[in-house]
Order: structure tokens, then C-alpha cells, then sequence
């Protein structure tokens, strides 16, 4: 009875063995934890580079088919980066500093949006009216409304922060990691939850969907083309589509460059009043 | 050109052209076609690769093709501007039309050699004024210019802007306490843009950044005064006379008006600290609105004035909080022993702002004026006069909501003085047509007990006004 036993635990034994050694192992080497999917993502959406700019096209189209355009230069620095002086990319994720500049329509024209994006704290923006000369703290905390009246919300634009959500990875197809978001804090958003498609190879979320609080779809991203610009692959063309009111944002990303050396001061109110214009034309 | 005529064009224009866009903009287009790829999808299949990651192909392309204009920095804008206001009531001082203006301003920059040459001028017409006269420095007649200026940066952290320009600093919403820049209150109380509240500096600013502080001074060497309440177009209650008195009976100044004599310096050093601004400011010229009388002659005079003060600004609970103070100092009246000169004076603001719901925003600001001196000024008080409160206490509330895609703007701003118990609320429809036609319409409410506080004396301009725009 015993050498019996012993026969099946030493069976069961290799069997676990060879089990933990080959399948498990594949699993693992294949798919990369879930926070690392999410924080790369983040990074290859907002953070390429240690600075950058864009000159941006937005079509928005109501349920009706009139179509609105709107039209800006993008100024991006990561400030941490920027202070070490590397030209190196490097995985960091971290405060920010935006100023988008305004060309169209025309009375927007030479209004400036500034962000300073936090880590630790809420971020601090700022508008530039120019006709008044008026520099302008803008007290909207609420990161889910609309960018420039827009489809996009501020948060798609300028990244929602990977903590505020939990993460879990749904499902993995040839081509994508899908993923599932769930707000911690439910109450603060509009959505219940979204799911990602992320490209497996470049990290690139191909196409975001909101659900809203009753699991409904509400927004629709879609990646429509990308661009690989000094090595950093860019999502050049996307669309947001609200499903809930029939309208849709086109937005189109030109002049992309990277790693341009813009001077940590562009970011201050000296250049609201002032503005940067060898740094805005390509 | 004769009068009715030009109302005859002028509400026309304003009835007509509305009209005409509106069709246009109600007229629902043809559902967007889909881009290629994406006909077929259903949220359960997953999405194909974009042009770029996966087989390179363009997507079916411009369905949506956005105008680019030639220029990334386009150098020449501006608008076109049609405007009516409408007084509510009869005013036996003024006329019942408060505003009938056509206005076009052209905007345009030039960059030469790391100088940058800006002008901004604006034409307009408005039959409610019975004289034309173009005073540039006044902004009376055919042309305002609003800017003429060249900025240049001579040291890498020195920037310089000299010649006319629109100059602002401080932290209130619609108050003023150490931004001594002119305002040009008949604008803002007729129901123009409010970006004509603020008039142009003839002046020079030099500004100086450095890692510790950032130093702003700005010189105009001839006195810029407000564009003051005088009785053109807005009455008033007149001390001097005792009664309201309007365009009928102008009020006389005497302005300081010799070059680099009569000058004005304005500084201020600002700091921001992790997203809070701070300021400390300086300032000496003369009180920007006319702050006594010459007993002689009767006329308005605008006293000595040094100011000192500070601000800070930044994030407070869910919004934006802001603390500012400044200390008036009139040179000319130091002990207010002067009756016809005002007295020194402090000034506070406490202000908050915040998003309350979504596109929903709040500020509230509140505001003392006290005046330094009150026994001595009631001393000197000359019998039958009006008498001032030592403080003056103003609370303000902004209330704005966007609304179809923040193309729609409501707001109302209110000014409430429980110490002079009177009140001044301006609503405001603001409506983008589409890229380049915006229309508003708004009010200018003045409510009070007594004719002579400082909102109720314009109790009998209370004017609704209503403007579109085509900006290129």
C-alpha cells in the first residue's frame, strides 16, 4: 500500500513538474503583467520624447453633419526628462507641461491653453485672452468634459493617470492586449468602465470604448493612422465618436516632431504674453 | 450720411443676417459616411489595425478634409461688428438708442528680425455720438487704434514692448486694485465686447526674468486716463452738480497732459511657486478716473495717486482661490483734510472660482473699499453733500454655462454693494454660429436705492444690447 502511495505522489510530482516547467512558463515569458501593458500604453500615447510639437487639426461633426474646425499648435516637455537633459527616452511617467496655442477659428486666434500636469496634485492650467492682455487660472477641475468643444474630454488629450483606474487584461488576441478599466473612484467620471485594444508590438491603444453608467457604449476611439517619427510611433489620425449624441471629432496630427529642445520657460506666463514663435513654426 | 437711414441699414443688417445663417445651420447634412474598414465593426470584434501598424494603406481619405490655411502663424485676423443697444427707459439726459455701431477691426504682425511689429485698428461708425472727431489717445472718432507696438527680446531674459498696447495684471474678475492700466468704463457699460473694458497704454514695458523673481515695469510717459464716465452716452449722478447729468452736460477735466512730466510708472515683481502666483506691485501717476475737483474752476481733476499692494493666486479646495490688497495713497490729499480731493484708501479682494458641475462654473469675489481718514473727511465735509460710507463693501458673483458643445455661452454677472445697497448685473447670451459668426446679446442692469451710490447713479442707462460678428 504504501510503495503504492509513494508511486503516485512521485507521478503527480513529475506531472506538476513538467507541467510548471512548459506550460506556465510559456504563459508567462508571452504576456507581460498587466501594470506594465497599462504603464507603456500610457507612455507611447503621452510621454515619446522629452518634448514635442504638433500642429493639430480637429473636424467636429454634430449629429446633424455641421462641422466645426478647430485648429492648434501643441507644445509638450516632460519636465523630468528635461531636467536631466536626456535625449534618451526613457520609460518615465511624470509631470508635463502643454501650451497649445490657438489659430483657428479665427476668435480663438493667438489664445494660448496652458497645463501644467501634476503627479502629486491636481493639475494647473491657464488661459491667455490676448485682446485683454488677461492671463487667466481656469478653476475647471473636472478632467471629463470637453476639450475645445470638442468630442475629446481634457483627459483624453492631455492622459488620464494609469492609478485611477484598476486594470485587467480580458482578453489577448494575435494583434492586441484587451483591456478593462474600472474606475476606483466611479463617482468622479462619466463612464462605468472602457476597454482598450492595445497593439501588441507597439503599445499603441488602436481603439478605446466607454461605457456609460449603464454599460452602454458612450464614446468610441479609434486610431486611424500612425506615423513612425524618429523612431516614436504616433497616432497621427483618430477619431472620437460619441455614440450616446451622434457627434464625432476628427483630429489630425501634423508636423510632429520630437525631441525639439524646447527651453523648460516657454511653460510660464512670460510666454503666454509673448508668444513663443520660433518655438511654434517648424 | 443721414441717421435713419444708417438704423434703417443697421437693424437690417442685424435681422437679416441672423436669418440668413440660421437656415444654413438647421439644415441637417447628409449622414457622414464611414472611413473604409469600418462599416462592418461590432463592438465585440476587435478593431483593425490603422494605416501605419498594420498592411500600410491609406485611409479612404478626406471625407473630412479640414481648411489649412497657408500660414502656421496667420498674420492677419480680425472682425466685423454690428451692434445695437437699446436703453429700457427714458433718460432725459441721453439718447434712447445707447450703442448703433458698425465696427472692423484689422489685426496684423510682422516679424523682422526678432522684432515684432503689431497693429491693431479698429474703424467705426455710431450715429448715437453727435461729433466725430478722431482723438486717438481718447478713442473718439472713426479710428481706435488698439495696438502699435514692437517687441523685442535685446538680452536673452529681457523682453521689451514699446508703443501702444493693452496692458493687464492682477488677479480680480471685472475689479481693478493694482492693474492702474485705463478701462474704458463707457464701453463696458454700453454693451460692447468686454475686451474694450480695457483701453490701450501708450507706454513702455520692459520686462526682466530672472531665476529668483520676474520684473515688470511699465512707463507711459503722458498720463493715460480711464475712458472715464463724463455724460457721452452714459449719465451719471454729478457731484459738482448734485443731480444726474448726462451728454447735455459734459463734465469739463483738467488732465495732466505734459510729456514725461505727467507720467506714470507701474511696476510689478511676481514669483510662481509649484502653481501659485505671487505679486507684489508699485505704482505712481494719478487717480485713473477724475478723484476731486478744482475748486476754482469747477472742473474734474485727477489727483497725484501712489499704489502699493499685492496678490496671490492658485489652487484653493476644488477651484482657484485669490487674495490681492492695495493701499491708495493720494499725494495731493495725504491727511484727507482736502474735500475736494478723495481720500487715500485700502483695498481688498478675496476671490474663488470653481467648476460646480460640468460646464458649470462659479466665482464669487468680495471686495471692501475703506476709506482711510473718515472723521477728517466728514470734518471737512462741505454741508448738503453727499456722504460717502467709510467702507464700501461689493460682492460679486459669476455664474457661466456652455451649453451644445460649449458653443453656447449664459452667464450673468452680478455686482452687489450691501454697504451702498445697490446692485449691477450683466447677462449674457453668447452664441458661436459656426467658425467665423458669433452673436451675443446682453443687458446692463443697474439697480439701487439712492441716485447718487455708485452702481444706482446709472440706474437710468439700463440698456439691453445685442452684437454679431464675422471674424476672419
Amino acid at each position: 500500500m504504501k510503495q503504492i502511495k509513494c508511486i503516485k505522489y512521485i507521478s503527480t510530482y513529475i506531472f506538476l513538474t513538467l507541467f510548471l516547467l512548459f506550460f506556465p512558463s510559456n504563459l508567462i515569458a508571452k504576456q507581460p503583467y498587466v501594470g506594465e501593458i497599462v504603464k507603456k500604453t500610457d507612455h507611447v500615447a503621452y510621454y515619446q520624447g522629452k518634448d514635442g510639437r504638433a500642429k493639430v487639426s480637429m473636424v467636429i461633426m454634430d449629429s446633424h453633419g455641421r462641422k466645426r474646425h478647430r485648429q492648434f499648435i501643441i507644445l509638450r516637455m516632460d519636465v523630468e526628462k528635461a531636467n536631466k537633459e536626456r535625449t534618451s527616452d526613457h520609460q518615465e511617467t511624470g509631470e508635463q507641461r502643454l501650451y497649445v496655442y490657438f489659430l483657428r477659428p479665427a476668435d480663438v486666434n493667438k489664445m494660448v491653453f496652458m497645463v501644467w500636469k501634476n503627479v502629486d496634485r491636481d493639475d494647473d492650467r491657464w488661459l491667455y485672452l490676448p485682446a485683454l492682455d488677461l492671463v487667466k487660472r481656469i478653476a475647471a477641475m473636472d478632467k471629463r468634459t470637453s476639450f475645445a468643444g470638442s468630442d475629446f474630454y481634457y483627459e483624453d488629450v492631455s492622459g488620464r493617470n494609469i492609478g485611477e483606474d484598476i486594470h485587467e487584461i480580458v482578453e489577448v488576441t494575435d494583434k492586441f492586449y484587451v483591456l478593462k478599466n474600472t474606475p476606483k473612484k466611479p463617482d468622479n467620471v462619466e463612464f462605468s468602465y472602457f476597454t482598450m485594444w492595445i497593439h501588441k508590438s507597439t503599445f499603441i491603444p488602436v481603439k478605446t470604448v466607454f461605457y456609460d453608467k449603464h454599460g452602454r457604449e458612450h464614446r468610441i476611439y479609434e486610431a486611424l493612422k500612425v506615423d513612425t517619427i524618429k523612431g516614436f510611433p504616433t497616432v497621427v489620425k483618430s477619431r472620437m465618436k460619441n455614440v450616446r449624441d451622434g457627434g464625432e471629432t476628427l483630429m489630425t496630427y501634423s508636423n510632429v516632431e520630437y525631441n525639439i529642445g524646447l527651453p523648460p520657460n516657454i511653460f510660464t506666463e512670460r510666454y503666454l504674453r509673448k508668444a513663443p514663435r520660433k518655438h511654434l513654426k517648424r | 450720411m443721414n441717421h435713419n437711414l444708417y438704423w434703417f441699414v443697421l437693424i437690417g443688417i442685424m435681422t437679416v443676417f441672423p436669418l440668413a445663417l440660421f437656415p444654413s445651420i438647421t439644415d441637417a447634412g447628409d449622414e457622414p459616411e464611414l472611413p473604409a474598414g469600418l462599416e462592418d465593426q461590432t463592438k465585440s470584434t476587435e478593431p483593425e489595425l490603422p494605416a501605419g501598424l498594420g498592411i500600410e494603406e491609406e485611409p479612404d481619405a478626406e471625407v473630412y478634409s479640414a481648411h489649412t490655411p497657408q500660414e502656421i502663424l496667420s498674420d492677419l485676423n480680425g472682425f466685423l461688428d454690428a451692434r445695437i443697444g437699446l436703453r429700457t427707459q427714458n433718460d432725459p439726459h441721453e439718447k434712447d438708442f445707447s450703442l448703433g455701431e458698425i465696427r472692423l477691426q484689422g489685426e496684423a504682425q510682422k516679424d523682422l528680425n526678432n522684432f515684432l511689429f503689431s497693429l491693431t485698428t479698429d474703424f467705426l461708425y455710431d450715429p448715437v455720438l453727435d461729433h466725430h472727431t478722431v482723438r486717438l489717445e481718447e478713442g473718439d472718432g472713426f479710428i481706435d487704434i488698439r495696438e502699435a507696438s514692437v517687441l523685442f527680446s535685446p538680452l536673452e531674459f529681457v523682453d521689451i514692448k514699446s508703443g501702444r498696447q493693452i496692458l493687464t495684471w492682477g488677479t480680480g474678475d471685472l475689479l481693478f486694485l493694482n492693474d492702474l492700466f485705463p478701462k474704458d468704463w463707457k464701453s463696458f457699460f454700453i454693451g460692447r465686447d468686454v475686451e474694450y473694458l480695457k483701453a490701450p497704454s501708450d507706454a513702455l514695458k520692459i520686462s526682466v526674468f530672472t531665476d529668483m523673481v520676474d520684473v515688470d515695469m511699465v512707463y507711459t510717459p503722458r498720463f493715460d486716463s480711464d475712458r472715464f464716465i463724463e455724460g457721452e452716452r452714459i449719465s451719471f449722478w454729478n457731484n459738482i452738480l448734485g443731480s444726474r447729468s448726462g451728454s447735455d452736460e459734459e463734465v469739463e477735466v483738467i488732465k495732466p497732459d505734459q510729456w514725461f512730466r505727467d507720467s506714470e510708472l507701474a511696476l510689478r515683481i511676481s514669483k510662481n511657486i509649484r502653481g501659485y502666483e505671487l505679486s507684489v506691485y508699485g505704482y505712481h501717476g494719478f487717480w485713473k478716473s477724475p478723484g476731486g475737483f478744482d475748486p476754482d474752476s469747477g472742473k474734474a481733476i485727477f489727483p497725484d495717486l501712489s499704489v502699493y499692494g499685492m496678490s496671490v493666486r492658485g489652487k484653493l479646495l476644488n477651484g482657484i482661490g485669490n487674495l490681492e490688497f492695495a493701499y491708495y495713497e493720494t499725494g495731493d490729499d495725504k491727511d484727507g483734510d482736502d474735500p475736494s480731493i478723495k481720500n487715500s484708501e485700502f483695498r481688498n479682494l478675496l476671490g474663488y472660482e470653481q467648476e460646480i458641475a460640468s460646464d458649470l462654473t462659479l466665482g464669487i469675489q468680495y471686495y471692501i473699499e475703506y476709506m482711510l481718514h473718515y472723521n477728517r473727511y466728514l470734518d471737512y465735509l462741505p454741508d448738503g453733500s453727499v456722504k460717502a460710507d467709510e467702507c464700501r463693501h461689493v460682492i460679486t458673483i459669476r455664474i457661466s454655462k456652455l451649453l451644445m458643445n460649449q458653443n453656447l455661452k449664459i452667464s450673468l454677472f452680478t455686482f452687489y454693494s450691501p454697504s451702498d445697497e445697490d446692485a449691477y448685473l450683466r447677462p449674457l447670451i453668447h452664441y458661436k454660429i459656426n467658425d467665423s459668426w458669433t452673436m451675443e446679446t446682453g443687458g446692463n442692469i443697474f439697480l439701487g436705492e439712492e441716485d447718487y451710490t455708485f452702481f444706482a447713479q446709472f440706474e437710468k442707462n439700463n440698456n439691453i444690447y445685442m452684437g454679431i460678428r464675422y471674424s476672419f
